[in-house]
């Protein structure tokens, strides 16, 4: 299988940004981290992230050793992190893109 | 290190030597933009206003255009019954010691009259300008600012770090550098504030910030894109603290608006938000060619745009360098990219190694060299309606919202 990684910025976040595109299994983890691997239980995206612990509903997102969101349904270690689950403290707007491709589904083109 | 600026009357050394023709209306677009590309030289470049009404932010961004260092001549073309003032404009120019003619199309008697017209002054006005003074510059003589835009997972990883050092090393031998997008450093007010060079400036950010994070509520869009989502980013908070590492490590010197030189050298942050009006002007961030222009306002030389996901724009008036951090973009389009910062992702290249690349490129385009935007001939620009007040303005009532 071809080589998996993630970067983990800072020792407190709890995700991880995939710098390949990761299908489920092992991905070496660089960066700031204690553990050297991360089981990735679905595809993940180049880009993307990944869950390194499992997080609860409204529990913080932690990236660069900032909040940068919260989760909006439990989240299960390994689990890709994106729109679906996590939402911004400040904007709303967001939370209805599409979660593949960002197009906005608020205006009708008709 | 040192090359060959172009001195001006007031002191300022320029980089390059341009004539920009301005429109002062729509009316007057055509006609301007006609002038520009017949002449056929990568020294004439067109920007312009196209509302009949005029604006003050406008006027004086115009304005800051033709005292820019990189500028050696103008030409203002009206239509003739329109609010701003061709003639003024010109006449700030013949201030400014640099060549300058204007003129408007009612009077010369329509479109080929007028473009016919215009090129021979844009075509005697290359000739005198063969004749501006030189001087010798070197790093400490530059003013750099920076933006993001179509940025992606590596903006915050790569791209905006490398500038975040570059920015260091430029303010460390006495150069300025400017950075923007207040509204991409949403929760980010601990991290700016710490940065502040007094109790002033201080207050100066808190209120920039408060003001720019209600600007985005009550105008209900952040400063994102679907293609940011689409490249990994999930949230304006993630953007902002990727986007804020471009301002490297040094304290930030205080607030500028637009058009309004930094006093001195060192890192200086531009609010690009619009102030309370009953008009309610814009949008935040419109697009990423209105931040170039409102940093080359404040007498950028050079602008750097970092991306992820690819942008091909330029700017007028000052070159355009595009760095991103994401080497598929990089390859993918090469003819458009000025500096690969992917390299630090991958481990060719350190961090240090990284930011000493980009000196070294600067000083290149300082001296002449062209970016890719310039010669494939991106030269936009984008000057919209906008209220700002000409300085910052804290008022004595004012309480930060979180301290």
């Amino acid at each position: 299988m071809k080589k998996q990684v993630a970067f983990k910025i800072e020792i407190e976040d709890n995700v991880a940004t995939a710098l390949t595109d990761i299908k489920p299994g092992a991905a070496k983890l660089r960066g700031d981290s204690e553990i050297k691997e991360i089981d990735a239980v679905e595809n993940i995206k180049k880009g993307h992230k990944i869950a390194l612990v499992d997080i609860k509903k409204d529990e913080p997102i932690k990236k660069y050793g900032i909040v940068i969101g919260a989760a909006t349904k439990e989240i299960n270690k390994g689990q890709w992190v994106h729109l679906h689950c996590m939402r911004s403290l400040y904007d709303e707007r967001s939370s209805h893109l599409d979660v593949e491709t960002g197009v906005p589904k608020d205006i009708k083109y008709e | 290190m040192e090359w060959e600026g172009f001195y001006r009357k007031n002191g300022q050394i320029g980089i390059r030597n341009r004539i920009i023709v301005i429109y002062t209306v729509e009316c007057s677009s055509f006609v301007a933009k006609e002038i520009t590309r017949l002449s056929n030289n990568l020294d004439v470049e067109c920007i312009g206003f196209s509302g009949c009404t005029d604006n003050e932010y406008a006027v004086r961004l115009l304005i800051s255009l033709i005292r820019h260092p990189n500028i050696g001549g103008v030409l203002a073309v009206g239509l003739g019954c329109e609010y701003i003032q061709p003639e003024w404009l010109a006449d700030i120019a013949a201030e400014e010691g640099k060549e300058h003619k204007w003129m408007f199309i009612q009077e010369e008697g329509g479109t080929k009259k007028s473009i016919n017209k215009g090129l021979s002054i844009v075509e005697k006005m290359l000739k005198d300008l063969e004749k501006t003074e030189r001087k010798k510059m070197g790093i400490s003589d530059l003013i750099i600012g920076a933006e993001c835009g179509g940025s992606d997972y590596t903006s915050g990883l790569a791209g905006n770090v490398v500038v975040g050092r570059f920015f260091d090393r430029l303010v460390s031998q006495g150069g300025t550098a400017i950075f923007e997008e207040i509204v991409e450093a949403v929760g980010l007010i601990d991290l700016l504030r710490e940065r502040a060079v007094d109790e002033e400036v201080k207050k100066e950010i808190e209120y920039t910030y408060d003001k720019a994070l209600k600007y985005c509520k009550s105008v209900r869009q952040y400063s994102v894109s679907p293609g940011n989502f689409a490249g990994g980013l999930t949230t304006i908070e993630e953007k902002s603290m990727g986007a804020f590492v471009k301002s490297g490590t040094k304290d930030i010197e205080g607030v500028l608006k637009i058009a309004q030189r930094p006093e001195h050298s060192g890192l200086w942050l531009l609010d690009s938000t619009p102030d309370p009006h009953w008009m309610q002007f814009g949008i935040t961030n419109p697009n990423d060619n209105e931040g170039l222009m409102d940093l080359i306002s404040c007498g950028s030389h050079i602008v750097f745009l970092v991306t992820g996901r690819g942008s091909v724009v330029g700017s007028a008036v000052s070159p355009c360098l595009k760095i991103t951090g994401n080497s598929d973009t990089y390859q993918n389009m090469k003819d458009d990219m000025d500096f690969n910062a992917g390299n630090v992702l991958t481990g060719k290249k350190t961090l240090s190694e990284s930011a000493e690349a980009l000196e070294e490129l600067v000083i290149n385009i300082a001296s002449g060299g062209l970016t890719k935007s310039e010669d494939l001939g991106h030269k936009e620009y984008f000057i919209p309606y906008k209220y700002q007040d000409k300085k910052v303005n804290v008022p004595s009532n004012y309480k930060c919202d979180k301290y």
